[in-house]
């Protein structure tokens, strides 16, 4: 156990600062879930990109930097520590990337991954459906082959980014007589193809979040199809392992907002009771935890280890302390916690309301943290099969 | 940068949990209990052998010139076993106490200490209560910001009966004379309170073992225990209640290991890592214990039952070396303050 970094990492991280210092837009860009702002992140995905700072653990012929992932954690930590914009094309970069490479064709990973990278397509996760949500494999949108391609039937909902993405990925059932966990198939479907429309929902935020898809004869190519036929559930929890486990939510956003919280602890001396001075402490405490847990499973990923039901463990830890930590900060602003970022009196907070509710989403998203108990309960701990 | 053991560390650890598997049952620690001293000197002598009470212990003096990266994987495995005795304090803060006082008083009890042919305790300001000094050959006690190494001849014990058989209470009388202070002023204020550091990371790594032991019972009697018809483990009221007690242990684990760390090398943040340590996996703990007890339904109640060699373990070991108001006062003032290295990038501090 050495915890020390490496010069090299140590200069790392010193390229990566300047780079944010100097490129780091000065103020704040609009939510990517509006329109306007999807348009500035993608103009900031550009710049990230070509900088060379887009997905730096990718090999370099397909956007990345060829950095390990000790260095994708000093870049997260540099990134956060920078308040540089949020990621509008996280489904691409920590999702569906990472799957592509474990998964993907010589020619899936040369079509897709690039075009990731550089944000040029952004994607949509497309897993729920109106009767397939907590119960995935209860999936019932078709891809039925025709020749060298699907033809797509049913719906998607809750696809997150779908409001402003040009691709989804997800499951659909190509076996039309497989039940459950069978037949499904992993597919990379084209948003703005004849046959799919997509209508935005309005989140408990106000803004476009998430989507709805309809798939009427909208027709795939075999080729966009991410593993063998039937295989696709294997595929999509491979996925969930990415996104529940480590590259969605990685640490440096929680000790970011631990950071801010401290802060904003000092600055309200009337409100900061012993209690709430004791939560924001603990709080902190959580963020770090997370931080350790997270360079131990890197360590373990580089040592040849792979992501396993543990993931549910992560899923819960960080998501409860992300609306711990804004359920505080929300007590120590008081009356002030009922206000939108643009209400005078706001003077800076909003964003912690904005940052609540967006927090509340995190126990239901990536698989509800029921549903993650469930798979600690029975697949770490070993307890019997619930009925 | 490598958060992780090495194979030599894993296998020492495997080692010690093995034989305290087969050595230390419940059985074992119900009858030292028991015990009018609650010792097993055989028992204490083959932990020596297999390099847990010399693990501190400079290779010169008969030790395994290990540091707090290997010993914390052994405390670990000595709550696991709930093993009763003074063995933690004896390794983890007695022998790096001596070891930095050095000259003829090191030279004279390490290589006993690493033989298991003495036991070293420690009287430490946070503990008014020392625990086993029965059984000690030699005190380490504070009196007024000095240090003194007093023989047990010298002390006179008053037995404090608590919660835990297994580690016996006392308070201790003594009068401090020229000739047993080893270290006074800044020296004794440095020993002092890196033996706090040490003390608090001995009771988290011994509580991440006590919790992880109390799940593996709630696990195993939920399993078997059936009702309606069917294993109580299969209910989900029940199966979650327990698997938020594994999200607490898995994620004190990494602090608990990153605090060894920090001791071993001297990193700036060791008192915080420390304290954090020690809270996380007393929170752990006794989240673990309220649950698996809970799991168990009446029959945890019951003082047959093994469970509660570890819940009284957790409890009283939540006490000792600092009890939580303390560990989360020093964090705070960490973490509150002005200028704190805190946030993205802070969380590695190099020595």
């Amino acid at each position: 156990m050495d915890l020390v970094y490496t010069p090299r990492q140590q200069a790392f991280r010193a390229e990566a600062r300047a780079w944010l210092e100097a490129n780091v837009p000065k103020t704040p860009l609009r939510s990517f879930d509006t329109a306007e702002g999807a348009a500035e992140h993608r103009e900031w995905e550009k710049r990230l990109h070509a900088g060379g700072w887009a997905m730096v653990p990718w090999p370099v012929e397909y956007g990345g930097r060829g950095a390990d992932l000790i260095e994708w954690l000093i870049f997260e930590e540099e990134y956060y520590r920078a308040n540089a914009p949020r990621r509008i094309n996280q489904n691409g970069i920590f999702l569906l990337g990472p799957t592509i490479m474990e998964y993907g064709t010589p020619e899936q990973k040369a079509r897709f991954l690039p075009r990731i990278a550089s944000s040029e397509e952004v994607w949509a996760q497309g897993w729920s459906e109106p009767n397939a949500g907590s119960d995935m494999a209860a999936i019932a949108a078709t891809a039925l082959r025709d020749g060298d391609h699907y033809v797509l039937r049913g719906q998607k909902t809750w696809a997150s980014r779908g409001a402003f993405a040009d691709w989804l990925f997800g499951l659909f059932r190509t076996d039309p007589g497989s039940e459950r966990h069978k037949g499904l198939s992993f597919l990379l479907v084209p948003l703005r193809a004849p046959g799919v429309t997509v209508r935005p929902i309005a989140q408990l935020d106000g803004e476009t979040g998430f989507a709805e898809v309809f798939f009427d004869d909208a027709r795939v190519p075999v080729a966009n199809r991410l593993g063998a036929e039937g295989e696709g559930w294997k595929v999509a929890m491979a996925t969930a392992g990415f996104e529940r486990g480590l590259m969605l939510r990685s640490p440096a956003r929680f000790q970011a907002t631990a950071r801010r919280l401290v802060e904003l602890c000092r600055a309200s001396p009337e409100t900061a009771t012993e209690a709430l001075r004791e939560e924001v402490v603990r709080c902190w405490m959580d963020a770090e935890a997370y931080t350790l847990e997270t360079y131990r499973t890197v360590s373990r990923l580089l040592s040849g280890g792979r992501i396993g039901f543990e993931a549910s463990l992560n899923k819960i830890f960080w998501s409860e302390l992300d609306v711990r930590m804004h359920e505080t900060a929300l007590r120590l602003l008081g009356h002030r916690a009922d206000l939108l970022p643009e209400a005078p009196a706001a003077r800076g907070v909003g964003e912690w309301l904005d940052g609540y509710l967006f927090a509340l989403s995190g126990p239901i998203y990536a698989g509800t943290n029921e549903i993650q108990r469930n798979v600690i309960a029975e697949r770490i701990l070993g307890l019997p099969r619930s009925a | 940068m490598r958060f992780a053991f090495s194979d030599d560390q894993l296998l020492l650890q495997g080692a010690v949990r093995e034989f305290l598997r087969k050595e230390c049952t419940p059985e074992t620690v119900r009858a030292l209990w028991a015990d009018a001293r609650g010792h097993a000197p055989a028992l204490w002598s083959r932990l020596a052998e297999l390099g847990v009470t010399g693990a501190l212990v400079p290779e010169a003096q008969g030790g395994m010139g290990l540091d707090e990266r290997d010993l914390v994987l052994l405390l670990e495995e000595v709550g696991r076993a709930a093993l009763p005795g003074p063995i933690a304090v004896c390794a983890a803060v007695a022998a790096p106490l001596l070891r930095e006082l050095g000259g003829p008083l090191a030279d004279h009890w390490l290589p006993r200490l690493a033989a298991g042919e003495a036991i070293v305790v420690v009287g430490h300001p946070a503990n008014p209560f020392v625990t086993d000094a029965h059984l000690a050959d030699l005190l380490l006690l504070a009196r007024e910001g000095a240090l003194y190494a007093v023989e047990r001849a010298a002390v006179r014990l008053v037995a404090q009966p608590a919660n835990d058989p297994g580690r016996r209470l006392a308070t201790v009388a003594w009068e401090p004379r020229d000739g047993t202070r080893v270290a006074e002023g800044a020296a004794a204020e440095r020993l002092l309170a890196a033996a706090l550091d040490r003390g608090a990371l001995a009771c988290a790594a011994q509580l991440l073992g006590a919790a992880d032991r109390m799940i593996e019972l709630a696990v195993a009697y939920t399993s078997q225990r059936h009702q309606f018809g069917r294993p109580v483990g299969s209910f989900q009221a029940v199966q979650h209640q327990l698997a938020d007690v594994k999200v607490r242990i898995e994620y004190a684990r990494p602090v608990v290991y990153k605090a060894a760390w920090a001791l071993a090398v001297g990193a700036p943040t060791r008192s915080v890592d420390a304290s954090h340590a020690k809270l996380a996996a007393g929170d752990a703990a006794a989240l673990a214990a309220r649950r698996a007890l809970q799991a168990h339904g009446a029959i945890g109640y019951t003082w047959e039952c093994d469970l509660h060699l570890w819940m009284r373990r957790a409890w009283s070991l939540a006490l000792e070396w600092g009890a939580p108001p303390l560990h989360l006062s020093r964090v705070s003032s960490f973490v509150l303050a002005d200028g704190a290295p805190i946030g993205p990038g802070t969380t590695f501090q190099a020595p």
